[in-house]
């Protein structure tokens, strides 16, 4: 059997006495499609952000490829930074720059294309995003939130990367609008056959992005399944999760009124 | 008697001697990796428009009052021992070897570094910094090795300018007003006036804008915690330089001028 694209074993990572990972295992084959759900603050972002290295994880191994990333740093850790795409939860757009430079930037950088070309394709990959041409000229501060978010999804995907992940992709974009990000999401991995994990509240779009779903509490992955399966996980966690209830094993740190 | 003020002073020497160690790593860290290729020619281009020329009008400013109120000051001492006659000199000497450089790396460090500190900072809070590490591009080489670069270039200019400007400060003052004659005050500024002032002003301006990029960037580079961490890190850096400027200068002097 292959080695799959993303492999994780034991990794943990503490903000000082705060574990927030602890002991995080994931296997994840080329093409597949992962959808991690979990509550707020339980850990989601700063998992992708450990596989990226823009974290460092306290301990366990991190395979890309089958090739250990956990410890690499300067240029290896850039070579390998080639495969990835990311979507921010916050954007994270280069407010100095056109919105089109914020999509071609890594076309540009790094494949080194001519910045006509990458001007080319960067307005394609807005249209596919719903933003017409005008759009590009503007600057990201003068945009709508999830106009915003539009454009960052179309920075991620803009390098055609191998692996991709969305983190909260369709969080403050109206329902039509995120079922649209939705097909892309879906389009990008089937058509391109990129590796994704995807980072959602939205159990629609759970369904709709993900081949398996997982969930993350108290540091771990409590649950990992085909995404057909997730309603009859006989995981009360995630049926408490995925109906949303605040009645459950789930306990919200919050004081009553 | 308590031992509290002296484990005080043990850790304050321990968080200091940190923080050089840190910021040093940081200096080799961008100057290694920013001598590697690709290098990007835009941002350099941008940082000496933003340093260099629009630091123009506040150095010219700042400059030309010195220039005109050393001439005034030198004049109304030395008129008790009729030594009038050295005013272009110390004019022009004070300007190069000390007051240039400093006042013009102060100004700077007040306006480019705090401006370093604060979009830096403000691209890692919000995450710009680490999409440009997955956007295959190394934050050293594109946003610090070239404000570095940028100001290590510009400032000596800078200087140079401020020079020409406060000598003509100090010849407007001592001709309009002390009513020198022009021809000879320009004589004497250039007959005493030795390259070696000229240009251990200008090395002092090269280090000074590496200092200020470089504690720009690392306050910014290592701010956190939104709007509050961003302008804790201005103020840091502002701060920072300009003790470290005044610090250098003393040194730098030391190593021309004392044999
Ligand atoms: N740089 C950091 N320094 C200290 N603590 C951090 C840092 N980044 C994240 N944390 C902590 O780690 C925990 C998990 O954060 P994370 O951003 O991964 O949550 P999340 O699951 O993505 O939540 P959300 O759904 O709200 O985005 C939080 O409690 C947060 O306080
Ligand atoms: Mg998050």
């Amino acid at each position: 059997m292959d080695s799959p694209k993303i492999s994780l074993k034991g990794v943990r990572k503490a903000f000082g006495p705060k574990k927030v990972l602890d002991g995080i295992d994931i296997d994840l084959a080329a093409g597949q499609s992962l959808v991690v759900i979990g509550g707020s603050g339980s850990g989601k972002s700063v998992l992708l952000k450990c596989i990226l290295g823009l974290l460092r994880p306290d301990g366990g191994s991190i395979r890309i490829d089958g090739e250990e990333t956990a410890r690499l740093s300067g240029n290896e850790r850039a070579r390998v930074m080639k495969k990835f795409g990311m979507l921010f939860q916050g954007g994270a757009l280069f407010d100095s720059l056109r919105v089109w430079q914020n999509v071609a930037f890594g076309p540009i950088q790094a494949d080194g294309m001519a910045p006509d070309a990458a001007k080319e394709v960067a307005l394609a990959k807005l249209a596919a995003v719903g933003l017409p041409a005008e759009v590009g000229e503007l600057y990201p501060s003068e945009l709508s939130g999830g106009m915003q978010k539009r454009v960052a999804l179309a920075r991620a995907i803009a390098r055609e990367p191998e692996i991709i992940f969305f983190d909260e992709p369709t969080t403050g974009l109206d329902p039509i609008m995120a079922d649209v990000i939705n097909d892309l999401i879906v389009k990008c991995v089937r058509g391109l056959g990129a590796t994704a994990i995807s980072i959602t509240h939205d159990m629609g779009s759970a369904r709709k992005i993900g081949d398996r779903i997982t969930m993350i509490y108290d540091g771990k992955l409590i649950w990992q399944g085909a995404t057909a399966d997730v309603d009859s996980s006989g995981n009360a966690y995630v049926d408490q999760f995925i109906h949303g209830k605040a009645e459950g094993p789930i306990k919200m740190q919050v004081r009553r009124l | 008697m308590s031992l509290a003020p002296v484990a005080l002073l043990g850790r304050m020497t321990l968080a200091f001697l940190a923080l050089v160690g840190s910021v040093t790593a940081f200096a080799a860290q961008a100057i290694a990796q920013g001598c590697r290729p690709p290098y990007y020619r835009q941002q350099i281009v941008r940082q000496m428009l933003e340093i260099g020329y629009y630091s123009l009008p506040v150095v010219g400013l700042t400059a030309i009052f010195t220039g005109m109120v050393l001439a005034l000051q030198s004049y109304t001492g030395f008129a008790r021992f009729s030594a009038e006659s050295a005013i272009p000199q110390v004019v022009v000497v004070s300007l190069t070897r000390e007051l240039g450089p400093v006042l013009a790396g102060l100004m700077v460090a007040g306006r480019v570094g705090a401006a370093m500190a604060a979009e830096i900072g403000t691209m890692r809070v919000t995450e710009q910094i680490d999409a440009l590490t997955t956007l295959s591009t190394d934050p050293f080489r594109y946003l610090v090795m070239p404000r570095l670069l940028a100001a290590m270039v510009t400032l000596p200019i800078l200087v140079l300018v401020a020079d020409l400007i406060g000598v003509l400060g100090g010849y407007l003052v001592a001709v309009y007003k002390l009513e020198f004659n022009d021809l000879t005050y320009l004589k004497n500024t250039l007959d005493y006036l030795e390259v070696e002032d000229v240009l251990s002003g200008v090395v002092k301006a090269a280090v000074f804008g590496f200092l200020i990029a470089l504690m720009g960037c690392y306050q910014g580079y290592h701010s956190r915690g939104g709007a509050q961490g961003v302008g804790a890190a201005t103020t840091a850096a502002v701060v920072s330089a300009s003790v470290l400027i005044l610090t250098f200068n003393y040194f730098l002097t030391e190593a021309f001028f004392a044999r």
